[in-house]
């Protein structure tokens, strides 16, 4: 990420022909879309489009502004395993105020900021990772002697999009779990009415970040999300749904101990209190640091960190789901996935790109799955 | 000539939000505060949740640290209540630890320091063939040919040329105190870009234990990543084989390009050995046990204190000396602004009391920090690699003793050197180095009790909480990254009654105490302390940068106040 270029980009090139020129075949530059294209969930048909759009962008401003917060979201991002070619596309885009990285520090990091915002007025991307102090003005966080609070609403106001990346921005997470002493909130509370997806999870998996701005660089507008501003091509299923345990749970084999013989054999995790059934993410799909492991398959049972308030809502982790027990966690979770499913899509012209979610969910599942065209309320996030 | 006042804020490339001021004349630095500028307030979130998920919730302290406080909260836990894990799990422990310093400390050297020492833009005007040989005489290392510091070369011409300079907007390029030569700017810009490849991979030890990173699972009474040979689900030959290869390129990486771009940036500027010393007051809790944690004796970097610079004695850390002081921060306490509060006595209340915001100046303010200040014995104390090192160097080790002399001899410079802003960050090399050697015998020992039948990785006797007393407390030291971290936990009827933190960048980053004396990073940067040009404080952010902050993580941070606590438990 972040590679200086072996050759400039100049003024009109395509992507193409640049790509080209710094040693990358039209052919690799294909199969990182099919790549990406997958990532996405869209249907192997739209390789072309996803091909296109990437060769026609020009370098788009980024800012990214880093609120209350661990960082591991920023962490995360470094982590994006996409290969050269990925690291190629990320570099496409102009990483204009980023406080982990850039060079420039105090007057010189805000002049950049200040210079970036004027030039590219109504047009640059905004990433978000941290929340926002709410409570006493806003004093529990401030940058450059002025409150978190007032710099996102300046620095909101020209944004084109913003992409929420991290349970903080989405929600608070954990400075925001009971009783939230600092008042804080998620990014979307303070920029109501700008174009927003929240990329959930504490952290969120680096290649979703990229998809989804890869996704925008596409078509234009963010991807359409569920009722909880997540784009649906990463969180549109459960964990429950996808999971290599799963075959494990249908049949009753359950883990009743940390270490026990079935733990060994990488059964079930679901009475040592895991989330799956009741979290939306694509962890086991996607996987963890270039398709490494996961949570569930390192042998602990899920956080649900990717669900608004898990802190109080899923704790304590190792108590086993309320309300649910044996096959009755199907029926119970198989309600909220297929209400999500109708609420989520609604309104959207995603229709085609939630067709080809689906689409590849069933190829990777082999399994059924939720077929239904859009209905009912739409999300108010996932659109611009 | 007059005094210049000087506010940096944000500082950038380190975790979190710092904000530094300071008073300049005659081209050094007269006055320096510290302010932390974020609060998170998370202690009161933590009473009365159930103390298996602590782990989880201190984790969440800090994403770059991101194991430290997992692990430090999973040995309060054990601690409290008497728990002992089986070996392969202190062992696997020690292997996602050990990598993390690893990651974390070659992450900080090119990506958050190497900026304050290497010229981007002066690398455009170097000789590829010049970098090559310059490269092949510091390390065997395969990318060193002169056709691959050409493609960075014109990688970085590319980019220059977009006028589109991003990360690198602003940056101090053609600062009168960067001093490399332009062959050296393009090896470590090369290098900067291949460790941000590398780190990716060798992290990757964290999800094959730990599920993902950043913030991999861990498990109060062991891991929970099963051993079985014979499962294709578990930690199997297949896992122990990528950890294998993993810890090999993590060592090549870290002796053939981090230690070896170190001393040579190091030996241009020695003179940075003459300044940013600071407190000369030294603290480790000492780190990787071989046995057990309380097992002290086995720590492979030892426990101790090193006072005023005296490297011929050692003394011991005794925790009930260790006292909390707002005089200067944010904060209220019941018994009033003057008071000292053990740990165990801990309150965070926070009442900010400074100018309303937009801030110009906070030097002049009696309170100007979120950072509490922690004083040991009353004394301010830097925890951290250096600190580690000197207590380790003065203990006898014979690794560190070994190393630093690698860097007396290779830099041709005395002991005197270390207490500075450049033996900050040799001292973080070295123990990489030792560190990346250490890892193949704790995965030698897993493999080698696996061999012998022995794949336990949990201790479930303790899990189910009708096992434990009606009350218990404990306390897990660690040494982290960044230094001397310590969380005290107290159980009470199966829920924490009262959890806190003493946190490494607390100690560093702190404000005055109550009897004026600055914390370490203040004192750092008035130890003859240059600043030639006031309006592009690059020297500040190099003494700053050398102690690698972590803001998140000081802010205070995680204590519960709950039920009075009398005794005091020691280990």
């Amino acid at each position: 990420m972040f590679y200086p270029q072996s050759h400039p980009w100049s003024e009109g090139e395509s992507l193409t022909g640049y790509l080209e020129r710094s040693g990358v075949s039209r052919r690799d530059f294909l199969a990182w879309c099919a790549e990406i294209t997958a990532m996405l969930g869209l249907a192997s048909t739209l390789t072309p489009r996803v091909a296109e759009a990437l060769a026609t962008q020009k370098r788009p401003t980024v800012i990214w502004m880093q609120l209350q917060e661990c960082t591991g979201c920023v962490e995360s991002f470094i982590r994006s395993d996409a290969p050269t070619v990925g690291d190629l596309v990320l570099d496409v885009i102009s990483l204009d105020y980023q406080h982990t990285l850039m060079a420039a520090a105090g007057h010189q990091a805000e002049d950049a900021l200040k210079k970036s915002l004027a030039a590219n007025d109504g047009q640059y991307l905004l990433i978000v990772t941290g929340s926002v102090p709410m409570n006493d003005d806003g004093i529990y966080l401030t940058i450059g002697g002025r409150t978190a609070r007032d710099i996102i609403r300046e620095v909101g106001k020209g944004a084109k999009a913003v992409i929420a990346v991290g349970a903080c921005a989405h929600w608070g997470s954990v400075q925001a779990a009971k009783p939230n002493p600092t008042g804080a909130v998620g990014v979307a509370e303070v920029l109501g009415g700008k174009p927003l997806v929240n990329i959930a999870g504490c952290p969120p998996i680096a290649d979703v970040i990229t998809a989804t701005v890869v996704y925008y660089l596409t078509f234009g507008h963010l991807p359409a999300a569920d009722y909880d501003g997540r784009p649906l091509f990463a969180y549109g299923a459960r964990i429950h749904d996808q999971c290599n345990r799963r075959a494990n749970f249908d049949a009753g084999q359950f883990v009743e101990h940390f270490d026990d013989d079935a733990a060994r054999k990488g059964w079930c995790l679901y009475h040592m209190g895991c989330k799956g059934p009741e979290t939306f993410s694509p962890c086991p799909i996607i996987l963890w640091n270039d398709k490494t492991s996961w949570p569930i398959g390192a042998g602990h049972p899920c956080l649900g960190c990717t669900e608004r308030h898990f802190w109080d809502t899923m704790t304590p982790f190792y108590g086993r789901l309320p309300n649910v027990g044996g096959f009755g966690v199907e029926r119970y979770a198989d309600t909220i996935g297929a209400a999500l499913a109708v609420g989520a899509t609604a309104g959207v012209a995603a229709h085609a790109i939630a067709t080809g979610v689906h689409q590849v969910r069933e190829r990777r599942r082999n399994l059924p799955v939720i077929d239904k065209p859009a209905g009912g309320e739409g999300g108010s996030h996932g659109q611009d | 000539m007059a005094k210049t006042k000087i506010v940096v804020d944000p500082i950038t490339r380190i975790e979190g939000h710092l904000r530094i001021e300071a008073q300049a004349e005659d081209g050094k630095i007269s006055g320096a505060w510290a302010t932390s500028t974020q609060f998170r307030g998370i202690e009161i979130i933590m009473q009365g949740r159930d103390p298996r998920d602590a782990w989880a919730f201190t984790q969440r302290i800090c994403g770059v640290c991101t194991v430290v406080h997992a692990v430090a909260s999973c040995r309060a836990v054990e601690d409290a209540l008497n728990i002992r894990i089986p070996p392969n799990a202190n062992s696997i422990r020690n292997l996602i630890h050990g990598m993390q310093f690893i990651q974390d400390h070659v992450i900080h050297f090119y990506h958050l320091h190497a900026l304050d020492w290497v010229d981007v833009v002066s690398a455009l005007s170097a000789d590829p063939a010049a970098t090559s040989r310059l490269a092949q005489s510091l390390s065997p290392w395969p990318n060193n040919s002169a056709t691959h510091f050409g493609e960075v070369k014109d990688r970085l011409k590319g980019f220059v040329g977009t006028g589109q300079l991003g990360i690198f907007t602003n940056g101090y390029w053609g600062h009168p105190a960067y001093k490399l030569p332009p062959e050296a700017n393009l090896m470590a810009v090369a290098h900067y870009l291949e460790a941000l490849d590398w780190q990716r991979d060798c992290i990757r030890l964290h999800t094959i234990f730990g599920g993902k990173n950043p913030h991999p699972n861990f498990l109060v009474g062991g891991m929970a990543s099963a051993i079985n040979m014979d499962s294709r689900a578990t930690i199997n030959a297949v896992s122990l084989s990528e950890i294998h290869g993993m810890i090999a390129r993590a060592q090549a990486f870290v002796e053939q390009v981090y230690w070896p771009d170190l001393l040579a940036i190091a030996g241009f500027y020695k003179d940075w050995g003459a300044i940013g010393g600071g407190t000369g007051n030294y603290l480790a809790v000492g780190e990787f046990p071989e046995n057990d944690v309380r097992d002290l004796d086995s720590l492979y970097f030892p426990r101790g204190i090193v006072m005023n610079r005296d490297l011929t004695k050692v003394w011991p850390y005794e925790q009930e000396l260790v006292k909390e002081y707002i005089n200067s921060s944010w904060y209220e306490y019941s018994k009033g602004d003057e008071a000292g509060l053990h740990p165990y006595e801990g309150e965070t209340k926070a009442k900010y009391s400074g100018p309303p915001t937009p801030w110009t100046y906070l030097q002049g303010e009696r309170k100007y920090s979120w950072m509490k200040a922690p004083r040991y014995d009353g004394h301010p104390m830097e925890v951290g690699p250096l600190a580690r090192a000197l207590v380790a160097f003065a203990s006898g080790h014979r690794d560190v003793r070994e190393m630093v002399k690698e860097v007396m001899d290779r830099l041709n410079v005395g002991p005197a050197a270390l207490f500075s802003t450049l033996g900050r960050t040799a001292a973080r090399g070295m123990e990489t180095v030792l560190l990346a050697r250490r890892m193949g015998h704790w995965y030698d020992g897993l493999v080698s009790r696996i061999q012998n039948g022995d794949t336990r990785t949990h201790n479930g006797e303790k899990w189910d909480p009708a096992t434990w007393p009606a009350k218990a407390q404990g306390y897990g030291f660690l040494d982290a990254p960044r230094g001397a971290l310590g969380h005290w936990v107290q159980i009470e009827n199966q829920k924490i009654a009262r959890y806190q933190c003493v946190v490494p960048s607390t100690w560093n980053c702190s404000p005055r105490d109550q009897q004026g004396q600055p914390g370490p990073y203040e004192a750092a940067l008035m130890d003859h302390h240059p600043l030639v040009k006031p309006d592009q404080p690059l020297e500040i952010l190099r003494t700053i940068h050398s102690f690698d902050p972590c803001m998140a993580c000081g802010v205070h941070v995680l204590d519960a106040t709950g039920a009075e606590v009398s005794a005091v438990k020691v280990q």
